[in-house]
């Protein structure tokens, strides 16, 4: 794509310094290859593969190395066909030739046919035939391939080879080495996409097998694409194995609201549970937002929403507790309490879909609820998404991309492989600002390091800097925008964002916040007028007992919010709670009403994300019990409050999305149901104002960085058992050099005291902490590292205490 | 301890800087490995990961690629009896029932003692002196019964070694090479022309 630039604008200056009146015909395709493909003239691409062209021009050449989004290795010798250049027809793997002008090539002549089905045969020796049992049997390539391709029987009666059945490549992915063809895809993914060689082939000849080196498992977040890329049943994912039949499962396609790059997906599911999510590429011409990869975050958190801890009917607080009610009694006690309340605060919407979040932001609307939120403290202001916003396909074309803000490896993962992507094919260079190493640092181009705080300063010299500034002044230029250290406050993270755009005003922005459908949320009326009216603020009213009722959408402010003491006094002050949820937790044992919420793949809608690219939600299953969704709870309580919202299907919301916000106008269903999906997205207003940080010195030793872990106690993880056991545990990390100095032994539990609060957790020796500087993971099973951060102070200084 | 010794550490990073990319200097290391453990232990394979910045699973795929890294503990001296046509047909299967008979054990296998471990070989390319076997990849030619339990006997004796050295041993000239004598590699970001051949090529057009 980018070489096709240079070469348009050359065109242009030529043609206008030239003045040439009429050009008869037009100038002949510099990237148009013709070549003859089974007798038929078509043309392909400079530069294509002759299995990539015959893709495109509807000749199907069997295949199971070759991958369309990783580079031609040329290993399985399935893809023979015949090419003749001049010199009479050759037998050739079409993965590895690359077209030329008037080549011939014939895919299914009888030499071809002959060598493709010796290929098969020679694959099949040592295959076994236990398509019956095996998980892949019914979608395999090999299986499919075998019958449209092979000989039919077998001339090979030995002994075939056998192994230990199956061998643990990772928590979630099993190998059965049997069954392996060596195509090298797996571990092609491995390097070139996931960049975790983990797994390579082992040994020679005869012997080699795929395996990861003894005791050093394959821990990818990213290893359940390999399951999906396997051409044969060599590889399964443990969620999955054994479960179901392909021919039994049900899918559609959808999009991930695991995080908020929106990955699309498909849904399998059978007999009303689902079974399995697979990433979906939209092609080679579109603008793919995951190119068919996803995060095992994404692909394994099906089984949360299977789980028996989901809500299913409402819940009403009595006597001994929260119990079960009927849904006419929940919306008449509901609208009572609102009814009541002189002041209501409403916080969350994130998790919901657009219809969800733009009913609910309609009722609020019509309530006067002025303190409301889509995030918890844990982001940056809505005012974010107003800036000049890049797309996924801006960031991976950019020459510069910034980074100021969380690491994407832990929670934005395909947003990650997408920009380690454009880093390794040399189109873009990564400059990024952070208080310790991330998943990005190894492929950065330049890695500042910076005290929590001090991000401002680092950003200013760092891009004054002459090779610097010579870089960022070569190209385009995209920051990603979003919190690196949930122990800073909003305004602090604020300034980094500003010191960025202040140097380079140019630059577009991709804002890195995390949660589902955050974008969609702020941009549908969830997002604060002002700071005096967000989440912090909104807890800090709550907690001052100025809110007679708090409504949680969807929002758990006891574990996601980062400052855990102001939530629990916030849900403690607030006088009345209503929740809104798909699962219990810490806020809804709290609440007084608790309506359980339709969850994905339970409803139909859209969903925004980072980008602003809305893209279709399809529902698969029956909901949980009698779950409903969001934006039908918001349209049914406003008709019971006077203010009908005029909606009776999600598509009626869809529409009036449509027709009210502006950004969304494009966002029609049919628009969004495109294979690109539709851009939202309204350049506004400007930053609010952030005071950079000044450091001063304080009585404390060590400043906090706390960050997510990609596996954590977020409800979809936490209830997803593959994944739930896979978090790291609440610790405190700390450079090995400041543990001696601490002189307690790395996991000794120790006491860390901030001017708020206190919390014991285990020290744990890590370089890539900064010295003078602690890293805890956010949200972790154990003692929780927010005890200690202020919300309302720039930074978090805490001190050690021994406990011996 | 079998991660490389400090020693080994220093002659590991000037081998690495001998290459444009670290990564290069994976099997010299791993022979470095080899020679002060006497096989390629985990431990040492980590350890080369750590030194030139690649996973342990890619140094060992790369390493288990190779017949002359061993993985499990091996002999000072590695007896390998080829078993290829022409020294089948002039007596090598006889000749490693002779030897598995004389040392005790299998091939494959190693004697108690940690001396001698012996295995099987494919052709040694020594075809008109078969039959033949190599110790520590040195030849003898035409092996007969007596020969062997001479050679064994031998080594048994410590006779052999200013001639054979422990099994792993690397020649001593390889491993330093003098700043003026060594050819010096241009980083392969570093190289703005083609090969010339390509330059010929586009010459011709």
């Amino acid at each position: 794509m980018s070489d096709e630039r240079p070469e348009d604008t050359v065109d242009e200056s030529v043609d206008e310094q030239t003045d040439v009146v009429v050009e008869p015909e037009p100038e002949p395709d510099p990237n148009a290859v013709p070549i003859t493909l089974n007798g038929r003239e078509i043309v392909a691409r400079k530069g294509e593969s002759i299995i990539a062209a015959a893709d495109r021009h509807g000749e199907y050449i069997p295949r199971f190395c070759y991958h369309p989004r990783m580079s031609a290795v040329g290993m399985c010798r399935q893809c023979m066909v015949e090419v003749d250049t001049g010199r009479g027809p050759m037998l050739q793997p079409s993965c590895m030739i690359t077209v030329s002008p008037d080549m011939k090539v014939e895919t299914e002549s009888p030499t071809a046919k002959r060598a493709q089905e010796g290929m098969i045969e020679l694959l099949l020796a040592n295959h076994p035939l236990d398509c019956p049992v095996c998980d892949k049997g019914g979608e395999c390539p090999l299986q499919d391939q075998a019958f449209s391709h092979g000989p039919g029987e077998s001339r090979y009666v030995e002994q075939k080879r056998n192994y230990e059945k199956p061998i643990a490549l990772s928590d979630h992915v099993l190998l059965d080495r049997e069954r392996c063809i060596l195509c090298d895809r797996c571990t092609r993914f491995a390097d070139e996409v996931a960049g975790d060689k983990l797994i390579h082939f082992i040994a020679r000849g005869n012997a080699t097998q795929v395996n990861t080196f003894p005791d050093e498992p394959f821990s990818s977040y990213f290893s359940g694409n390999t399951v999906q890329i396997c051409p044969v049943g060599a590889l399964t994912a443990k969620p999955y194995r054994f479960k179901a039949r392909p021919w039994d499962l049900e899918q559609v396609e959808s999009t991930c609201t695991t995080c908020s790059v929106g990955c699309r997906i498909s849904v399998h599911s059978s007999r009303d549970e689902l079974l399995r999510f697979q990433g979906v590429d939209t092609g080679l011409d579109t603008e793919s937002v995951n190119l068919g990869w996803l995060c095992d975050r994404g692909r394994f958190n099906f089984e949360a929403l299977e789980s028996d801890l989901r809500l299913g009917a409402p819940m009403v607080r009595g006597d001994a507790g929260l119990a079960a009610t009927t849904w006419s009694s929940a919306m008449q006690l509901a609208r009572q309490l609102i009814d009541e309340a002189d002041s209501i605060g409403l916080l969350g919407g994130a998790r919901s879909t657009n219809e969800g979040a733009f009913a609910w932001a309609r009722l609020a609307d019509a309530l006067d609820i002025a303190h409301r939120d889509a995030q918890l403290g844990d982001g940056l202001p809505a005012e974010v998404l107003g800036l000049s916003r890049a797309t996924i396909g801006d960031m991976s074309n950019a020459a510069t991309v910034i980074l100021v803000g969380p690491d994407l490896k832990e929670e934005l993962p395909v947003l990650h492989l997408r920009l380690r992507d454009a880093v390794q094919k040399g189109r873009t260079k990564v400059i990024e600002f952070s208080s310790q190493s991330t998943g990005m640092t190894p492929y950065a181009w330049r890695s500042v390091r910076h005290a929590p705080g001090m991000g401002p300063h680092e950003i200013a010299k760092t891009l004054s800097d002459e090779h610097v500034a010579a870089q960022i002044a070569s190209g385009d230029v995209v920051l990603v925008a979003g919190r690196s250290n949930l122990a800073v406050s909003e305004e602090t993270a604020l300034a980094a964002v500003r010191s960025v755009l202040d140097a380079v005003p140019r630059a577009k922005v991709l804002p890195a916040l995390r949660r589902g459908n955050v974008v969609g949320a702020l941009q549908l009326g969830l997002a604060p007028a002002d700071a005096e009216h967000g989440a912090l603020a909104t807890l800090r009213a709550a907690a001052d007992g100025h809110l007679d009722l708090l409504v949680l959408l969807g929002a758990d402010p006891i574990n996601d919010c980062p400052d855990a003491d102001l939530a629990r006094r916030a849900l403690a002050g607030a006088r009345r709670i209503i929740s809104i949820d798909t699962f219990p937790s810490e806020s809804t044992k709290l609440a007084d009403l608790v309506l359980p919420a339709a969850a994905f793949g339970e409803q139909n809608g859209s969903t925004t994300n980072l980008e602003g690219r809305v893209s279709r939600l399809n529902q698969k299953v029956t909901v949980n019990g009698t779950a409903r969704p969001d934006w039908m709870i918001a349209a049914e309580l406003a008709a019971m409050l006077g203010h009908d919202l005029g909606v009776g299907s999600v598509d009626d919301v869809t529409a009036a999305i449509a027709a009210s916000v502006p950004a969304y106008a494009q966002a029609t269903a049919e628009q969004f149901e495109s294979v690109d999906g539709a851009l939202a997205v309204a350049p506004t207003a400007d930053l609010p104002a952030a005071a950079p940080f000044e450091a001063q010195p304080s009585g404390y030793d060590y400043r906090l960085v706390v960050s997510r872990k990609l596996y954590d106690r977020a409800v979809t993880t936490a209830m997803s058992p593959s994944l739930a056991k896979l978090a790291i545990g609440a610790g405190a990390h700390i450079h090995p050099l400041d543990l001696d100095r601490v002189g307690e032994p790395d996991g000794a539990e120790v006491k860390l005291i901030s001017s708020s609060g206190s919390v014991v957790l285990p020290l744990i020796a890590d370089e890539s902490v900064q010295r003078g500087t602690i890293w805890a993971p956010f949200n972790q099973p154990g003692a929780d590292i927010t005890e200690v951060v202020d919300s309302s102070s720039a930074v978090t200084d805490v001190r050690i205490e021994r406990l011996s | 301890m079998s991660r490389l010794t400090d020693a080994n550490v220093a002659l590991a990073r000037e081998i690495i800087a001998r290459y444009p990319k670290k990564k290069s200097a994976l099997i010299p290391l791993v022979h470095l490995s080899q020679q002060q453990n006497g096989y390629v232990t985990e431990d040492a394979m980590r350890h080369v990961a750590e030194l030139i910045d690649v996973t342990p699973a890619e140094v060992y795929g790369t390493a288990s690629f190779y017949e002359m890294f061993r993985f499990e503990p091996t002999g000072k001296y590695l007896i390998n009896i080829c078993g290829t046509l022409s020294c089948a047909l002039m007596g090598a299967d006889q000749l490693m029932h002779h030897a598995e008979h004389t040392l005790g054990v299998k091939a494959g296998s190693t004697t108690p003692d940690g001396l001698i471990t012996l295995q099987h070989a494919e052709c040694q390319a020594a075809c008109t002196e078969a039959p033949t076997l190599q110790v520590n990849y040195r030849h003898r030619f035409r092996v007969t019964a007596a020969d062997f339990d001479q050679l064994v006997d031998d080594l048994r004796a410590g006779k052999l070694d200013g001639e054979i050295p422990p099994h792993g041993t690397l020649g001593r000239n390889r491993q330093h090479i003098p700043a003026d004598r060594a050819v010096g590699a241009q980083h392969p970001d570093d190289v703005t022309t083609g090969p010339a051949w390509i330059e010929i090529a586009e010459a011709a057009q």
